[in-house]
Order: structure tokens, then C-alpha cells, then sequence
């Protein structure tokens, strides 16, 4: 389990022109594990993910400053290119959106991007995709159809399949199930505890439930700072600090 | 999701069926220790409760962790709420079986009742099915088999009614067999709580099954 963390950052600062929205993060995340991101609107939790596949670039006055590694490479140099980064680094959010062609295509849409237009290699990753994203099943007949005429939990999971894809070694998700019923959540929940053994995997979500059933790790945000990161199982048993016990138990936030 | 919780389900009730093949073993050494004079196996009953004692809090700390991550509800959470008040009667029931195991190395060399040792034997051997049973009942969820283990608890209370009335007679007409009569007195007494203890798993079951929370022997009809 002492695997060397895949990401890390160290006192890491975000300012939106004055108010300062991250506070100096220090977090590492291990491979084959999943952390959820937990903590109140506000919190800068989403803002922290959105950072490690440089989401937050194109704001306007926005500062960055600390040091994010992936790989041990930083990933805010003025040589990374962001292309290659966000192909390590992929993101699903939390509304589905799929684009407005077949599921086929929308799987391959990264790959078609970097050039391969071999159609053995491309039904390949379509299949693999699908399956690892857990949503094969329902799909394979109607493969050359709109992906637009899927339900929301459907959609999500092949937007997930246009992640893995194209091979990433992190998944970054911003609250993927908020939009779907419990059923769905629970098959995305399911489908990201069977490929943690394959990614690293980083998950907001406002549902504590989900980070309870789910992750390995949590990390709570409150006020642009991280409270705590513990083992989810000590987090929600045993938290180290009082903060994490009155929010999670619900006593504020 | 529901997968995994399936899985520590399961493993939970592993862990649970492990601990009540150890206290029936248990059980049974100390009674067949005390009937046979076998000290050795005596000791060997109270050296092994410790791995019986882990078995609980190992349980407890798994019911703890799922109650807390999975948040079951319903039938689910009276599954985790069975076991953890199911696996304290099993623990409470190893316990009687130390004691069974104490009374035997203590009573060494006293002058024994071979009548009331084979009655002892025979309350034993009810007490060691009912145990089987409940383990059995509790693995297939069988509320109604559950009713009828819980009936046989009278037969115990019987067997310990005739033992408790044989002793008296014995300490009145052989002094010297206060010692190990007392002694017999207490070995009957540790089976009989062992049958209370089969009797509130029974009830555990019924509440598993039907959520209704029943009292299966009303202990106020004994005589004792």
C-alpha cells in the first residue's frame, strides 16, 4: 500500500483577483485508490480538482501559485503541454454530456483527436471502453445511434467510457452521480471500485454516503483549507478532527 | 454498490458461524473435560477463549465499519444488528464454558457422584444439539425451526431442576460431597445459561426474519 503518490501538491494557493479560495493544499493521491473530496459549498473542493488538469487556466484573474506534480513533473511548467496532460489527467463532470453523434463516436472522440484511425484499434477501444464503464451491455446493439437518447445514467457512463479511452492513469470526476437516480449512482459507484485497480481515481461529491460506500480516502475541505485526509473507514468512524465530526454527523455545513 | 456490501455481509457471516463452531466446541470440551476428570482439556477450553473474545470484537469492529460506510437500512441493517447482539450471547455463552473449565481443575481429587456426573453428561448433550441448532437455524434464516430450538430450553431447565434436587439429597446424606456437589451444582447452573443464551439467538433469528421482538421462554415459570 506505501505505493510513491502518483500526484502530489504541496501548499498550494488559488486567489479569484482577492479572495483567496485555496489556502496552501498539501495532498498526494495514491495509485489504485479512490479519494473523494468532500466538504461544504464553498470549500474549495471543486476548485482543487479543477486544478489538477489546469480546468482553472482560462479564468480570468485567477492566481496559482504552490507546486502540482504529476509524475513528479509539475504540471503548471511553461513547458507541459496540457493536450498530453489532460490525456493522464481526464475529467467527467457532473452533468452528462455527451456529444451530439453516435456512442461510437463519442468513445473514440479522443482517440480520432490524436490520429489513430485504425478501425480494428478504434472497435476495440469502443468495446473495452464500454465494458470497463460498465454500460456495454445496454449499448452494444446501438452503437451507431445518437448518444443523446440515452438516459442520464447511461450517458454519464459513456462519457466515462470517452475517458478511459484514450488510456488515462488519473480520473478526476466533479460530483459524476448528482444528476442521477440512486440506481445509476450506485452502477457508477460499482464500475469505479472495479477499475481503481487500473486508476487513480478523484471524486467530489456533496453525497457522504458515496464517499463513505465508495472511497478509500477522503479529504474534507472547509474554508479553502484541508481539514483532514484520513482512511475513509477512520474518517467515518474516528475522524482526527472536530470540524470533520460536526459535518459529517451534520451539525453544520 | 451493493456488491461489496454483499460481500462484507458475507464475510461477516463467517466470521459469525466461526465463532459459534469455536463456543460449541467450547462448550462441549468443558463438559466432557468435567465428566471425564481431563484437566488438560480443561485448560485447553480456557486458553482458547481468548481466540472466541477476538472473534467478537473482531465483529463488533466489522459491524461498526459497515453500519458506518454502507448505512444499511431495513432487512440489511437488522442483519448487522443481529449479529452484533448474537455474537455477544456467543461470548457470554464461551464464558460459562471457561467457568465449566475452572470448576473441573478445581474439583480434582474431591469425592464425586458418578449419577449426578452422567446426568450432567446427558443435560450436556441436549445443550450441545440446541447450540448445533441455532447455529444451523441462524445460517438459513429459519425462524420457525428457531421457535422450536427455543422449546427444548425447558428440557434444560428440567435436567437442571432434577440435578439441583439430587445434589441437596446428596450434600444431606454425604457431607463430604459438599465440595464437588456445589461443584455440580455450578456446572449445571453455567449449561442452564448456555440454554438462555441458545434461546435469545432464537429470538434473534424471529427478529431477523419478521421484525418482531419476541421473548421465546418466559424464565419467570421456572422454579428457579
Amino acid at each position: 500500500m506505501a505505493a510513491a503518490p502518483i500526484i502530489t501538491s504541496r501548499d498550494v494557493h488559488l486567489y479569484y483577483g482577492k479572495h483567496e479560495a485555496l489556502k496552501g493544499i498539501d495532498l498526494d493521491f495514491n495509485p489504485q485508490q479512490i479519494t473523494a473530496l468532500i466538504g461544504p459549498s464553498g470549500s474549495g473542493k471543486s476548485t482543487y480538482l479543477r486544478l489538477l488538469n489546469r480546468m482553472n487556466d482560462l479564468i480570468p484573474n485567477i492566481k496559482i501559485t504552490g507546486d502540482i506534480r504529476l509524475y513528479q513533473q509539475d504540471i503548471y511548467a511553461s513547458d507541459m503541454d496540457i493536450v498530453q496532460l489532460r490525456k493522464e489527467v481526464g475529467m467527467v463532470f457532473q452533468q452528462p454530456h455527451p456529444f451530439p453523434f453516435s456512442i461510437y463516436d463519442n468513445v473514440v472522440y479522443g482517440l480520432r483527436l490524436a490520429g489513430i484511425k485504425d478501425r480494428a484499434v478504434l472497435d476495440q477501444a469502443v468495446e473495452t471502453s464500454l465494458k470497463a464503464a460498465a454500460v456495454w451491455t445496454e449499448t452494444k446493439d446501438i452503437l451507431h445511434e445518437s448518444a443523446l437518447a440515452l438516459s442520464g445514467g447511461q450517458r454519464q457512463r459513456v462519457c466515462i467510457a470517452r475517458v478511459l479511452a484514450v488510456k488515462p492513469a488519473v480520473i478526476l470526476l466533479d460530483e459524476p452521480t448528482s444528476a442521477l437516480d440512486p440506481i445509476s449512482s450506485s452502477k457508477i459507484e460499482q464500475m469505479l471500485v472495479d477499475l481503481k485497480k487500473d486508476y487513480t481515481i478523484i471524486m467530489v461529491t456533496h453525497n457522504l454516503q458515496q464517499a463513505a460506500r465508495a472511497s478509500d480516502k477522503t479529504a474534507f475541505f472547509l474554508d479553502g483549507q484541508l481539514v483532514e485526509l484520513n482512511d475513509t473507514v477512520n474518517f467515518f468512524t474516528a475522524p482526527a478532527k472536530k470540524e470533520s465530526e460536526d459535518y459529517i454527523s451534520g451539525r453544520f455545513g | 454498490m451493493r456488491e461489496i456490501f454483499s460481500q462484507e455481509l458475507n464475510d461477516l457471516h463467517v466470521c459469525f458461524s466461526e465463532m459459534g463452531m469455536l463456543v460449541n466446541q467450547a462448550v462441549y470440551n468443558s463438559v466432557k473435560a468435567f465428566v471425564n476428570h481431563d484437566r488438560e482439556l480443561a485448560l485447553k477450553v480456557i486458553r482458547n477463549d481468548v481466540v472466541i473474545n477476538e472473534c467478537e470484537v473482531d465483529i463488533e469492529r466489522r459491524s461498526f465499519e459497515i453500519i458506518a460506510l454502507q448505512q444499511p437500512v431495513t432487512r440489511d441493517l437488522r442483519m448487522i444488528v443481529t449479529i452484533m447482539k448474537a455474537s455477544s450471547d456467543l461470548e457470554r455463552m464461551g464464558d460459562h464454558a471457561v467457568s465449566i473449565a475452572k470448576s473441573t481443575i478445581r474439583v480434582k481429587g474431591n469425592r464425586r457422584v458418578p449419577e449426578i456426573e452422567a446426568a450432567i453428561a446427558t443435560m450436556a448433550e441436549i445443550v450441545k444439539k440446541m447450540v448445533e441448532a441455532v447455529l444451523d437455524a441462524y445460517v438459513k434464516r429459519d425462524d420457525r425451526r428457531a421457535r422450536k430450538i427455543a422449546q427444548h430450553d425447558q428440557q434444560v431447565n428440567e435436567a437442571f431442576q432434577r440435578i439441583y434436587e439430587r445434589c441437596i439429597t446428596e450434600m444431606q446424606q454425604n457431607p463430604d460431597t459438599v465440595i464437588g456437589s456445589t461443584d455440580y451444582l455450578l456446572v449445571s447452573t453455567y449449561l442452564e445459561r448456555v440454554g438462555d443464551y441458545v434461546t435469545n439467538i432464537c429470538e434473534w433469528i424471529v427478529y431477523l426474519k419478521t421484525n418482531k421482538l419476541i421473548e421465546l421462554n418466559v424464565n419467570n415459570k421456572e422454579t428457579l
